[in-house]
C-alpha cells in the first residue's frame, strides 16, 4: 500500500493510494457538499455539489469521483464555488415540486439541509410546477416523483447492492424520471424484493414507508454500508 | 427619530405566519414601543395601506387579482419588503394548485367535480377576485429586499429578523435558524 | 488479396472506363430534390440511343452545391449542370455532342468550386460509392498494404503525428497524440471507433463522406486499428442517416469480400473487422462516454472524464475515437506523406476543413478549404454573400460554438483563432446569417435544442438548460428586464464550469457570443424592471 499526500483547503493530508478526494477532506473533517454521493455504491458525480478547485486543472472536478494524487492542491469552498453551489440548489428547487411544509422528510431531508447549507433563502430561478406522478401500488412503500432530485442513489443501491435493479431512468432531460420494472406500477414489479433499500438511500422524501406522515421519515442510512463492508471484507460489524 | 413605519400583509396564505408573529409574545409590546402599525390585519384597523411604509412583513403567494393589486400596491409604497414565510418565498401549499396547469382546471375541479350539490363555478366580479393562472412567489412579481423562509417562520426567527432592522442594520439570513424551510 | 491482384483490380476498373462519363450526384441531398427521377430518365435515353456502350452512367457522391441539386457532372468536357429535371435531363446527352443544353450550366470555375482543397472530398462526386473497385481504381487501400508492409505500428503512429492532423470532430486534439496513447495501454484488446453521430444543427459534413466515399472511411479505421494494435473497430452512425448507414453496410461487405477487412489482411497478420452500431437519435451520444455506453447497449449517458476513452473505453478496453472526417484524412497522409499534409493548411492548424455551408447564403452546400482560409473568402466570395441584405454574422460549432459577427470576417478559420473570437471549429457547420436575424432569437434556438438533447443526468445541463431557455424567451418576448439578464449570465457561466460533459459545457456559448457582441440586441429586448417602472429605488 503506498500513500499520497495532498493539500486540502491548505491542509496537509495523507491518505492511502486509491482514495478519493472526498474520501480524503472527509478523513480529515473537511466538509465537501454531496448530493447523489452515497457509501457503498458507485460514485455518479451527478450532482455536481461537490465540485472542487484542484490547482493546474481548468475543470472543476467531482470530489467523489476523482482520486486523490500526490501533491494535489484542493479547494473546496471558494467564492466561486460557493456561489455555484448554490445556484445549483436553486435550480433543484425549481425543477421539482419541493413543498417541504407537507413533505415526510422534513425535517430530516438531505436536500433541505443543503439548501441551508449554501446560503439559499430562495430561489432566483422561476418555479417550473411540472406535473409529476405519485406512485402508491407497492404495499410497503410510496414514491412521490414530484420530491425527486433524480440522484441515482435509489437506482444504484437496488442494482448493486440489492442485484434487484426494479429502478432505472426513464426518458431524457427535464423528463427524466425514475421507473420501476418495465415502467409498471412499483407494486407489480416482481424483481422488487421489498427490502427497503431505496427507502434508507434517497435522500429527500421522494421514496418513503407508508403510513409515516409530515416529518416522520427516518432512514438506517449505515445499513447500506454496513451490508457492502459485510459482503467484500467479511466483517459483520456496525 | 421618527417611529419606523411597519405593516404586515396577508395574501395567499393560511395566516399561520401571522400566527407565528402573535407567537412573539411579550415581545410585541416592545415592538410596539419602537414602531407604528399603519397597516396589518392582526394590528391595525385601517384598510388602506399606506404610503411611506418602512418594513413590510407579506405573507402569502400571489394567487387571485387582489392578492397582486394589493402586493403592486405594497411595492410601491413599502422601502423594506419582507418575503414572510414559505409561501411568499415560494408560493409553497398554494402553488400545489399550479401542478393542475391553470386556474380554469382547478376552479373545475374544486367546484364542479368535487361539488356535493349545485355544482357551479364562482362568478361575482367585484366582490370573488379572479384567480390567477398560476401562484407566484412573490420575487417573481415584484422586487424582494429579504426572505424568510419558514412554514410558518418560528417566533424567534421573526425576531432575529425585526431586531438588526430596528436598529437600522440588515440581518444576516444564514443557518438553519434562519432559512430553513418547511 | 495480395498487392498484385490490388494492381490488376484497379487496373480492369480504370479500362472498363468508357469515352463519356454522366455522374449523377446521389448523395441524400440531391436524392431529395429527385436525382432517382433524372438519372431513370438519362438511362432510358442512353438505351434507347443505343449509346451504352460509350457512355456511363454513373451514381456519385457529393457534388458539392447541395442547394442547386440535382446536380450532375459529364466526363471528358468537365461539364456541370445543376437543377437538372427529367424534363430536361435528356439534353445533356445532346451536350456531349457539342449541342447546347436545357439542363442549367453551372459555372464550375466560380470560386465556389475553384477555391477548393480536394483531400477529404477528393473521391466525391467522381467515384460510385457503391463499387469498391471504383475506389480501388483510385488508389484506395494501397495506404492501408502500405502501411502494413512498409511502416510498423510505431512508424504509422510517428507519421501522423507528423502529419499535424487534428481531430475533426470539433475539439481539435491532435490525432497522432491519441494514437499514441491508446497504442501505448497495454492490454490484448483494443477498439477503434468511428464517431459518426453527426448532430449539429445545419452539419453534414460527415453524412457526405460517407455517402461519397465510404472505403475512404474503412480504410483509415483499419490504418489506425493497425497502429494501436486493435482488431475491431465500431461505425457509430445516426438512425437519421440511412443512406450513410446503407452504403457503409454495403461497402463493408465488400471489403470483406475482398479480404480488405476481416482476417489476414493482405496476408500481413493484420485483422481488423468493422461493425456498425446504429444510434437512437440522440445528440448527447456524440459525446464520447456516452457514446461507448451507447454501443455497449446501455443508457447513453456521458460519465466524468477521467478516465479517458484511450485508457478505459468501450467494455473498459483502451479506445480510439476519432470522427468521420479524421478518418478520412489518414490515407492521403499514408500516400503523400506527413510532411505534404503539414504544408497544408496553417502552422497550428493542418490540412482542409470540410464545411457545410448553410443558411442566408446564396451558394449552399459542401467545401473543403486549406484551414486559414478566411471567412470573407467562404462567406463572401464562395458563398455568394447573403441571398438580401447584408451578411451579420457566421455561427460555427453548432449549439457548442457561437457566432461571429461580419468585422470578424478577416479571420482566417482555424482552432485558435476561432477560439478566440469566442466559438470553435467545431465539426464544420457553418451557418451564415443576414441582418434580418435576431441574435437573441438564434440563441434561443441553440438553448432549445440542448434542452432537449440533455440526457438529464447532471444538474446543471439538466435544469440549468431549462431555465435558461426560459430566460432567453422572456428576453425574446419583452418580459425580461435587467436582473433576468444578470441571472442568465451569472447562470451560464455556472452551467459552462459545473456539467458533466461536453453538451452542458457549451451549451452556454451560443448565448454567451452573442452577448459578447451583439449585447445591443438584447438590451433592445428588455422591459423596465418594476422598480423603475414605479419610481422606486431600494437600497
Amino acid at each position: 500500500m503506498s500513500v499520497n499526500t495532498l493539500k486540502i483547503d491548505g491542509q496537509d493530508i495523507a491518505v492511502e493510494e486509491g482514495a478519493t478526494i472526498l474520501q480524503a477532506a472527509r478523513e480529515a473533517k473537511i466538509p465537501i457538499p454531496t448530493l447523489c454521493y452515497l457509501e457503498g455504491v458507485s460514485p455518479a458525480a451527478a450532482c455536481r455539489m461537490c465540485l472542487v478547485e484542484v490547482k493546474g486543472s481548468p475543470k472543476l472536478l467531482p470530489a467523489c469521483h476523482t482520486a486523490a494524487l500526490e501533491g494535489m492542491e484542493v479547494s473546496t469552498n471558494t467564492p466561486k464555488l460557493q456561489s455555484f453551489r448554490r445556484m445549483n440548489m436553486e435550480l433543484l428547487f425549481a425543477e421539482g415540486n419541493h413543498v417541504c411544509a407537507v413533505c415526510v422528510a422534513n425535517g430530516n431531508c438531505e436536500l433541505q439541509d443543503l439548501a441551508i447549507r449554501v446560503g439559499m433563502d430562495h430561489s432566483r430561478f422561476a418555479y417550473r410546477f411540472p406535473d409529476r406522478k405519485v406512485d402508491m401500488s407497492h404495499p410497503q412503500f410510496g414514491i412521490d416523483h414530484n420530491r425527486c432530485i433524480l440522484c441515482t442513489r435509489c437506482v444504484r443501491v437496488c442494482d448493486e447492492i440489492e442485484g434487484a435493479h426494479v429502478w432505472d431512468v426513464a426518458q431524457r432531460g427535464e423528463h427524466c424520471f425514475i421507473v420501476s420494472g418495465m415502467n409498471q406500477p412499483w407494486g407489480k414489479v416482481d424483481a422488487c424484493t421489498s427490502c427497503g433499500k431505496c427507502v434508507d438511500a434517497c435522500p429527500t422524501g421522494a421514496i418513503f414507508r407508508k403510513g409515516s406522515t409530515i416529518g416522520e421519515k427516518e432512514r438506517d442510512r449505515e445499513k447500506l454500508s454496513f451490508l457492502v463492508t459485510a459482503r467484500e471484507k467479511q466483517q459483520w460489524t456496525r | 427619530m421618527d417611529k419606523i413605519r411597519f405593516a404586515t400583509v396577508w395574501l395567499a396564505g393560511c395566516s399561520g405566519c401571522h400566527m407565528s408573529f402573535l407567537d412573539l409574545d411579550e415581545w410585541l409590546i416592545e415592538l410596539a414601543q419602537q414602531v407604528d402599525v399603519v397597516y396589518s390585519p392582526v394590528g391595525s384597523d385601517i384598510k388602506t395601506y399606506p404610503e411611506n411604509v418602512d418594513v413590510c412583513l407579506v405573507e402569502g403567494g400571489v394567487a387571485n387579482e387582489d392578492n397582486l393589486e394589493l402586493l403592486l400596491m405594497v411595492r410601491r409604497r413599502t422601502k423594506t419588503l419582507i418575503s414572510f414565510g414559505d409561501c411568499a418565498v415560494t408560493a409553497n401549499v398554494p402553488a400545489m394548485r399550479n401542478m393542475l396547469g391553470g386556474a380554469e382546471p382547478v376552479l373545475k375541479r374544486g367546484y364542479l367535480e368535487l361539488a356535493d350539490t349545485a355544482p357551479q363555478l364562482p362568478h361575482a366580479p367585484g366582490i370573488v377576485p379572479e384567480l390567477l393562472d398560476q401562484v407566484l412567489p412573490v420575487h417573481q412579481v415584484v422586487p424582494v429586499e429579504i426572505y424568510m423562509p419558514g412554514c410558518p417562520p418560528p417566533a424567534d426567527r421573526i425576531q432575529a429578523v425585526l431586531e438588526p432592522l430596528l436598529r437600522g442594520e440588515t440581518p444576516v439570513m444564514e443557518g438553519r435558524d434562519m432559512i430553513k424551510f418547511g | 488479396m495480395d498487392i498484385s491482384e490490388l494492381y490488376r483490380l484497379a487496373e480492369r476498373g480504370r479500362s472498363r472506363r468508357k469515352p463519356f462519363r454522366i455522374r449523377c450526384c446521389m448523395a441524400a441531398g440531391c436524392q431529395s430534390s429527385g436525382a432517382i427521377a433524372v438519372k431513370q430518365v438519362l438511362a432510358d435515353a442512353l438505351s434507347a440511343a443505343g449509346l451504352n456502350d460509350k457512355v456511363e452512367l454513373c451514381s456519385v457522391g457529393c457534388l458539392r452545391f447541395c442547394g442547386h441539386g440535382p446536380m450532375i457532372a459529364t466526363d471528358p468536357d468537365e461539364a456541370l449542370y445543376e437543377r437538372v429535371t427529367p424534363e430536361n435531363a435528356c439534353s445533356i446527352l445532346g451536350a456531349l455532342n457539342g449541342e447546347s443544353s436545357m439542363a442549367p450550366r453551372c459555372d464550375g470555375n466560380q470560386p465556389f468550386f475553384a477555391d477548393q482543397l480536394p483531400i477529404v472530398l477528393e473521391n466525391s462526386g467522381q467515384i460510385d460509392p457503391s463499387r469498391i473497385e471504383d475506389y480501388i481504381a483510385v488508389g484506395g487501400y494501397e495506404s492501408l498494404y502500405q502501411v502494413l508492409y512498409d511502416l510498423t505500428p510505431a512508424e504509422t503512429v510517428a507519421a501522423i503525428t507528423q502529419s499535424g492532423l487534428r481531430g475533426r470532430g470539433g475539439g481539435g486534439y491532435p490525432t497522432g497524440l491519441k494514437w499514441s496513447t491508446v497504442a501505448k495501454m497495454s492490454g490484448d484488446q483494443k477498439y477503434v471507433i468511428c464517431n459518426a453521430d453527426e448532430g449539429d444543427p445545419g452539419a453534414f459534413m460527415d453524412r457526405s463522406v460517407l455517402e461519397s466515399d465510404p472505403h475512404r472511411v474503412l480504410e483509415g479505421m483499419a490504418i489506425s486499428g493497425y497502429a494501436i494494435g486493435a482488431s475491431h473497430g465500431f461505425i457509430y452512425v445516426r438512425a437519421e442517416y440511412p443512406l450513410a448507414i446503407q452504403r457503409l453496410q454495403k461497402a463493408i461487405q465488400q471489403a470483406k469480400r475482398y479480404g480488405l477487412l476481416g482476417s489476414q489482411i493482405f496476408d500481413a497478420g493484420f485483422d481488423f473487422k468493422i461493425d456498425i452500431r446504429i444510434g437512437a437519435g440522440a445528440f448527447v451520444c456524440g459525446e464520447e462516454t456516452a457514446l461507448i455506453h451507447s454501443i455497449e447497449g446501455r443508457r447513453g449517458n456521458p460519465r466524468p472524464r477521467p478516465p479517458y476513452p484511450a485508457e478505459s473505453g468501450l467494455w473498459g478496453c483502451p479506445t480510439l475515437i476519432n470522427n468521420v472526417e479524421t478518418f478520412a484524412n489518414i490515407t492521403p497522409i499514408i500516400r503523400n506523406g506527413p510532411d505534404w499534409f503539414r504544408n497544408i493548411g496553417t502552422a497550428g492548424s493542418a490540412g482542409t476543413k470540410v464545411f457545410a455551408l448553410t443558411g442566408k447564403v446564396q451558394n449552399t452546400g459542401l467545401i473543403e478549404v486549406p484551414m486559414g482560409t478566411t471567412l470573407r473568402r467562404i462567406v463572401e466570395a464562395m458563398g455568394g454573400g447573403v441571398t438580401e441584405g447584408r451578411v451579420k454574422a457566421v455561427q460555427t460549432g453548432g449549439p457548442s460554438g457561437g457566432c461571429i459577427p461580419a468585422q470578424f470576417f478577416d479571420t482566417p478559420v482555424d482552432y485558435e483563432s476561432l477560439q478566440k473570437l469566442g466559438t470553435i471549429m467545431g465539426s464544420g457547420g457553418m451557418i451564415v446569417m443576414d441582418d434580418n436575424t435576431s441574435m437573441v432569437e438564434i440563441a434561443q434556438f441553440y438553448m432549445e435544442f440542448c434542452r432537449e438533447e440533455s440526457c438529464g443526468k447532471c444538474v446543471p445541463c439538466r435544469a440549468g438548460t431549462v431555465q435558461l431557455h426560459e430566460l432567453l424567451s422572456k428576453i425574446v418576448n419583452h418580459q425580461a428586464t435587467v436582473v433576468d439578464l444578470e441571472h442568465l449570465e451569472a447562470l451560464c457561466q455556472m452551467v459552462q464550469e459545473m456539467s458533466l460533459c461536453g453538451l452542458g459545457q457549451s451549451a452556454p456559448n451560443p448565448v454567451l457570443s452573442t452577448l459578447r457582441y451583439f449585447r445591443d440586441e438584447y438590451l433592445a429586448r428588455l422591459k423596465p424592471s418594476m422598480l423603475e417602472e414605479v419610481g422606486h429605488h431600494v437600497r
